[in-house]
């Protein structure tokens, strides 16, 4: 309440050249692009939707981004596109058993995805729960923090996009704008997005995210290998979210998700889930497994289970 | 073609004129919309960051003003009925006004839905066969296909009829007619529709019952009805547009049953989720107890339910309906009941605690209200502008001149105070229209 309060004040005492100022610039958004800037700009306001570009629209777009980005950043930043793998449908695994609730997922992720650092934006979420109550998220603690982790009679559970096989969130989407890849990756095209947000008030695990602001990502900071549907720097206002690290996993020989790269207590596995030899594939029929939210039949391809 | 160009700018040459009295209503409408775009400025600037909303709670006053205006909008239903269906003359009379408020309020819930993107500039992926409308999957498609369809049909009929009159031609039936019939279930389907966008969603068990669809009906039936009565009171009395008596007590009539069934339906609801007392209890707790000490929207709600109560019995006993005064504040509790209870009371507890039962509380920003009351001025700009044109031409004081190209404007003045004396009887279309 008091955050609020401080931001009406600020924007109600806002000095009068200052409102001016933004009232210009935003006369300036509106108006015309002039004609040096107008190019790339113009192409990003038509630019068609993903799925319906063809090969050499891909490749312009592709282009166009990485010279803005490398522009903007100071740095070569490279965008791939790169298709789904023939024959891979991606599971993730993670053991609750271990899971000790030290974050390094958390930030592993946000420096992976490029996401802002201010305001903050995390695509994983890691809960601290009772042992005694179980999976009873009424009394999850979400900002947990302790000198040092696990604390006694607490157990994590780290929640991130489950990558459903019945998404709400595609299925709500007015634009088509996210959608299922067919190795199973939700993706969204931030170039279409355009802000709604219906797909967060569907999603029932709190996985997608929006640029509410700018997003602050310093150039030091920046991963420049990006996938044009993962972790390329994103504009304010629109919605992102965990694609289990696309950038990585697609390529051949594929890489681990980071977060999964940097668990310290090996809590989180990831395979093919049409593999019968995997890893994911051997835990999913031998250890004691559940779905998060079962009964709203999301079908998740991200697995809770207990392996000791 | 001519005609209609003649029309136009007659219309613009008639807006241009009024008493002190209207000029000033305009030029405070203006002053309110100019704050509010400079405030969407800064907001396209700066980001929604600007408002209160997060991703714990990602819609907020501007979806909760959207909802309730859908409500308002659908109600023009309402009036049409008795007026085209049952052809009961004291309703016709006053239906076009019904129609002109549906298009005012339906312009406000298509500029808080923009006020609400984070890139409005994409609107056009919303256009089927340009863009990418996920038709008929997104129930939020379908809320663009029957926002707009409700839109072109009222704005359509009105001003095919006002048009008609204007050139003092009989509006032709087998044009109007189908229209009219269709305006019907069009005005149904934006609230239902409305209604399953938060409905269809699992993840959220506040609006996942099914009794939200008869629930929002109900209460626009309230709502809607409400405001038009008192605009109704307020042209009678600054217009000189006759209203008759029985017209705005069928309309309060008819409030009556449909706050039954609202409170009907509401006490349906608290009843399953208080006795059954699952996990899915605490956004009704929020809303109505406060949840861990939570408790933004408790006095508010509590606010709504004592003023719809209380608008109930107003409406239900015949000497206080009967009576203009008590009317008229029965009609305003109603009003901002509902406001509340399908504004704010409807779209937070939905994300209240959020998925992850987290409890992020919201209240609107200073930007979200500056915004939120430029909308509102635009609406009532709009509405005035349209009434401005629509009464004169129901009065028979703005008709088309007798060289045929011209415009007789016979009401230099429109909103001045009334005494019994000034009270114009209106064009009497209705009877011949009607059989």
């Amino acid at each position: 309440m008091s955050d609020n309060s401080k931001c009406d004040n600020h924007v109600l005492h806002k000095s009068r050249r200052k409102v001016l100022k933004s009232l210009a610039a935003g006369i300036g958004l509106i108006a015309l692009p002039g004609k040096e800037a107008s190019a790339s700009v113009w192409e990003e306001f038509f630019q068609k939707h993903f799925r319906e570009l063809s090969k050499d629209e891909l490749k312009q777009v592709i282009t166009r981004l990485e010279k803005k980005y490398s522009q903007q950043f100071g740095k070569q930043v490279n965008v791939k596109a790169t298709p789904p793998i023939e024959g891979v449908k991606y599971g993730y695994g993670l053991d609750l058993s271990r899971c000790i609730g030290c974050r390094r997922c958390v930030y592993a992720c946000v420096g992976e995805n490029n996401q802002s650092r201010d305001p903050q934006i995390h695509w994983i979420r890691v809960m601290q729960l009772d042992k005694e109550k179980g999976v009873d998220l009424s009394h999850a603690e979400h900002y947990y923090n302790p000198a040092t982790v696990p604390e006694k009679g607490h157990f994590y559970m780290p929640v991130q996009c489950q990558q459903c096989e019945k998404p709400p969130c595609t299925k709500v989407c007015p634009v088509q704008a996210t959608w299922k890849e067919n190795d199973g990756i939700v993706v969204v095209d931030y170039n279409w997005c355009i802000g709604c947000r219906y797909c967060m008030a569907a999603c029932p695990y709190g996985a997608r995210h929006f640029n509410w602001g700018k997003p602050g990502l310093p150039a030091k900071d920046v991963n420049t290998n990006t996938h044009y549907l993962g972790n390329r720097p994103r504009p304010k206002g629109v919605v992102e979210k965990c694609t289990f690290c696309i950038q990585r996993t697609r390529e051949q020989p594929g890489r681990y998700p980071a977060c999964e790269e940097i668990c310290p207590v090996g809590a989180r596995k990831f395979g093919n889930l049409l593999d019968p030899e995997s890893e994911i594939r051997y835990l999913i029929e031998n250890k004691r497994v559940f779905i998060f939210k079962e009964e709203l039949n999301t079908q998740p391809k991200f697995f809770y289970f207990y392996a000791t | 073609m001519k005609n209609i160009w003649h029309f136009f700018t007659g219309t613009l040459v008639l807006v241009s004129k009024g008493s002190k009295a209207y000029y000033g209503w305009v030029l405070i409408l203006l002053t309110l919309m100019a704050i509010g775009a400079t405030a969407y400025v800064q907001q396209m600037n700066e980001g929604l960051i600007i408002t209160s909303m997060r991703d714990q709670v990602s819609w907020g006053f501007y979806i909760s003003n959207f909802t309730f205006l859908v409500g308002v909008a659908a109600a023009a239903v309402l009036l049409v009925i008795p007026a085209y269906v049952y052809h009961w003359k004291p309703i016709k009379e006053i239906a076009v006004l019904g129609e002109l408020l549906a298009v005012s309020a339906i312009v406000m819930c298509l500029l808080f839905v923009t006020a609400d993107l984070g890139h409005p500039e994409r609107f056009w992926h919303l256009i089927p066969k340009i863009g990418r409308l996920n038709f008929p999957q997104s129930l939020l498609a379908w809320d663009v296909v029957v926002l707009n369809t409700y839109l072109a049909l009222n704005l359509t009929i009105a001003v095919y009829i006002l048009y008609s009159l204007y050139y003092k031609r009989t509006p032709n039936k087998s044009f109007t007619t189908p229209l009219l019939l269709l305006s019907i279930p069009s005005a149904i389907s934006i609230h239902t529709v409305t209604a399953f966008l938060y409905n269809g969603l699992g993840a959220r068990p506040f609006w996942n019952s099914s009794i939200l669809v008869p629930r929002f009906l109900a209460s626009a039936f309230c709502s809607g009805p409400a405001f038009m009565i008192i605009i109704f009171f307020l042209v009678r009395k600054y217009t000189k547009f006759r209203i008759d008596d029985k017209a705005i007590q069928k309309v309060a009539e008819l409030i009556a049953y449909a706050m039954f069934v609202n409170l009907l339906l509401l006490g349906a609801e608290l009843f399953k989720e208080y006795y059954t007392a699952s996990a899915h209890l605490a956004p009704v707790q929020y809303l109505f107890q406060g949840l861990h000490g939570h408790s933004a929207l408790v006095p508010w709600i509590w606010t709504a339910m004592v003023f719809n109560i209380t608008a109930f019995f107003l409406f239900l006993v015949p000497d206080t309906r009967r009576n203009n005064v008590t009317l008229m504040i029965a009609c305003i509790l109603v009003f901002v009941g509902v406001y509340i209870e399908k504004g704010m009371g409807l779209v937070i507890p939905g994300f209240i605690p959020d998925v992850l039962h987290e409890i992020y509380e919201y209240s609107p920003t200073g930007v979200e209200l500056l915004i939120s009351m430029g909308i509102w001025a635009t609406g009532l700009f709009v509405f005035t502008m349209l009434l401005r044109v629509a009464i004169p031409i129901l009065n028979g004081d703005f008709h088309v001149a007798d060289d045929g190209v011209g415009s007789f404007i016979g009401d230099q003045l429109f909103l001045v105070q009334q005494g019994p004396e000034d009270v114009a009887k209106p064009v009497d279309f209705g009877d011949e229209y009607a059989d």
